[in-house]
């Protein structure tokens, strides 16, 4: 029977640190919610956290950290993925403004 | 290639046909890999969904935002980073041969799931019960429901599953059939839906917070 690779490195006491660090975050988020800002300012902040608490989770509790191969191939293959998914924002912006050039 | 080659990089099969082994991509073992690339392909699917999302969103001038509490989604948000920190305490306990510690674990995972779930689902009812479905919105454009229903129907279904492959794998482990590195890819799973989880709270509900 195969043997699980092992994650001794921190032990526990890391795992639980990072366990409260992504609990401030998420209230760090909560927090963002009720400020007195607008709504593209309120989505830069929101995102910057969840991408911080993305990579936290990334890294230690999913282990990317060891293996530094693995995790290029993931972040480059992810990344990839999401900046290419991002060519219709200038269609979204035109349903809301119309085509500002033709005014 | 001489034998001594064979002596590193290949072994000589039941058959008596010499095979050569590679080693695993990244190092990582087959069904390790199988997950993570599993992952990436689901991380699209979510992203698709979330930038559709943001797409149609962004073009609605008159976006509602129904949402006047935050207690719930705290409690869900609260709930499912425990199950993350208790899948860890699972694997770490597989790691160490303790089987009755990874399978008590691996259980509470489980149940802070299905407590994840019934929160879901109540909240679901109440917005149902308030008229909302996946076509009508009470609150204005029906893109907000359709949006919302979809993405948290299938973050819900991502974790439904996931309870049902823990008690499984679970099972298995403490009858002997799966080892600690079938926990180990099941809690790269849980981890993922959590990951999810910190991408759909904010846009989702807290982008739609009434003030």
């Amino acid at each position: 029977m195969a043997v699980a690779e092992t994650h001794n490195t921190g032990g526990i006491g890391k795992d639980v640190a990072i366990y409260v660090l992504l609990l401030i975050l998420a209230g760090i988020q909560f927090i963002i919610a009720y400020q007195d800002i607008t709504a593209s300012q309120m989505f830069v902040r929101m995102l910057s956290v969840a991408i911080i608490e993305a990579g936290l989770a990334l890294l230690f509790f999913m282990h990317l950290s060891k293996n530094r191969g693995l995790m290029w191939f993931v972040v480059i293959f992810t990344v990839a993925v999401l900046l290419g998914m991002q060519y219709g924002w200038t269609d979204s912006f035109r349903l809301l403004d119309g085509v500002r050039w033709s005014h | 290639m001489s034998q001594a080659d064979l002596s590193i990089h290949g072994q000589v099969s039941r058959t008596g046909a010499t095979e050569i082994m590679t080693a695993p991509t990244f190092s990582v073992p087959a069904k390790k890999m199988a997950m993570w690339l599993f992952i990436i392909a689901d991380t699209a699917t979510f992203a698709g969904c979330l930038v559709a999302y943001g797409f149609i969103r962004n073009a609605t001038p008159d976006w509602p935002r129904p949402f006047h509490s935050i207690t719930n989604v705290a409690i869900m948000t609260f709930i499912l980073l425990t199950s993350s920190l208790t899948m860890l305490i699972g694997i770490r306990s597989a790691e160490k041969e303790d089987k009755a510690g990874a399978f008590r674990w691996m259980m509470i995972t489980a149940v802070l799931g299905i407590l994840f779930a019934v929160l879901h689902i109540r909240e679901w009812l109440g917005m149902i019960g308030d008229g909302a479905t996946l076509f009508h919105n009470p609150w204005g454009t029906p893109l907000f429901s359709s949006a919302f229903f979809s993405i948290t129907g299938l973050h819900l279904l991502h974790v439904t599953g996931g309870v049902i492959a823990l008690i499984a794998v679970a099972i298995r482990y403490q009858g002997g059939r799966y080892g600690a590195d079938d926990i180990e890819v099941t809690g790269l799973y849980w981890h993922f839906v959590d990951l999810v989880w910190m991408f759909v709270v904010p846009l989702i509900y807290l982008m739609n917070l009434s003030h």
